[in-house]
């Protein structure tokens, strides 16, 4: 049995808690990486992790790039939406193609 | 366009068989590694569509969730809100099976809810708290399904993604470096084996001339 983590300001994820999910509001880059490698091992197979944190961690994220599990996901934190996300789905069909010949025009 | 074996090769027959051999496999590789290429690469496309659709979905549902979360903040101290949300009455927990695709090991997650009753989100008295945060918890607990969903397909699209790119790099690789180099080995070899025996087949003729001139004191050429 695995669980879901959602992490990142507390602001941005503390609704989760009331559908089940485990919230792990954390303020600090360090505390955050921490908090992300001990989900990694510990039984989480998703990890929602806010877009504005997912940047500041993008080298940890990666190392987790070519694992079955987790999977992290990026959502728009309380702040509002950046675009990472959607640009990292760009990025996926630019590795695949070469180039972004879906999403190209929006 | 012409390529020139860039590591010389020995020009006997067993290396020609040897290069020969590796032409074979080279090309066998090259068509199974190509049609891999293709079929993941549809199933991809169609994938990472999805992926999209699912991504702008969830945002949306999860701005408009913050939304609901902002306005039922405003309307009740944050002790209230903090308390009412302590401690949660629903968990969800995932069964995560696997897919392949292609060779390529994509997650499938199903998940349970730990009680069925939908109303167990709301892990709260209503005495104390505005009907804005009920809101606020059914309008994330409407996404939650797609959210998962969207955990999936982009897990499954990035793990394609980079299969996809290994295996266009070894298919380009076999097209351009190594079945050329293997053609054109096999084509020196095949040259140098000739001019060989050319060579030494001159040479027996001009023993023969040699000996007849030497015991018969007679030369064929006129």
């Amino acid at each position: 049995m695995y669980k879901i983590a959602v992490i990142g300001d507390y602001d941005s994820i503390y609704g989760f808690a009331a559908l089940g999910l485990d919230t792990f509001p954390v303020s600090e880059p360090e505390e955050a990486e921490k908090q992300l490698h001990k989900l990694a091992g510990g039984g989480y197979a998703v990890i929602y992790i806010t877009e504005s944190l997912a940047a500041v961690l993008a080298h940890e994220i990666d190392k987790y790039r070519l694992e079955k599990l987790p999977a992290i996901i990026q959502i728009p934190g309380v702040s509002g939406n950046t675009g990472d996300g959607v640009r990292s789905v760009k990025q996926f069909v630019e590795q695949a193609v070469g180039s972004d010949i879906l999403f190209g025009d929006d | 366009m012409a390529i020139l074996a860039s590591t010389q090769v020995t020009p006997t027959r067993m290396e020609l068989t040897k290069q020969k051999n590796k032409l074979v496999t080279a090309t066998r590789g090259h068509k199974l590694l190509k049609d891999k290429r293709d079929e993941l690469m549809r199933q991809f496309l169609d994938l990472v569509r999805e992926n999209m659709e699912l991504r702008k979905k969830v945002e949306a549902g999860i701005l408009s969730a913050n939304k609901n979360f902002v306005i039922a903040k405003a309307g009740m101290s944050a002790e209230t809100l903090n308390t009412a949300l302590m401690a949660p009455k629903q968990e969800v927990s995932l069964t995560v099976g696997s897919k392949n695709v292609m060779s390529v090991d994509t997650p499938i997650l199903n998940y349970h809810t730990r009680t069925a009753d939908a109303n167990d989100i709301y892990s709260y008295g209503f005495a104390f708290t505005s009907s804005d945060l009920d809101d606020a918890v059914k309008s994330l607990a409407d996404i939650l399904p797609d959210m998962l969903r969207l955990a999936e397909v982009e897990k499954s699209c990035q793990l394609m993604a980079s299969e996809i790119e290994k295996t266009r790099r070894r298919v380009n690789a076999l097209e351009h470096v190594i079945i050329p180099e293997a053609q054109a080995n096999i084509k020196y070899i095949s040259m140098k084996l000739d001019e060989n025996e050319r060579s030494s087949q001159i040479r027996l003729m001009k023993v023969k001339d040699m000996m007849l001139e030497e015991a018969h004191h007679y030369s064929e050429r006129a």
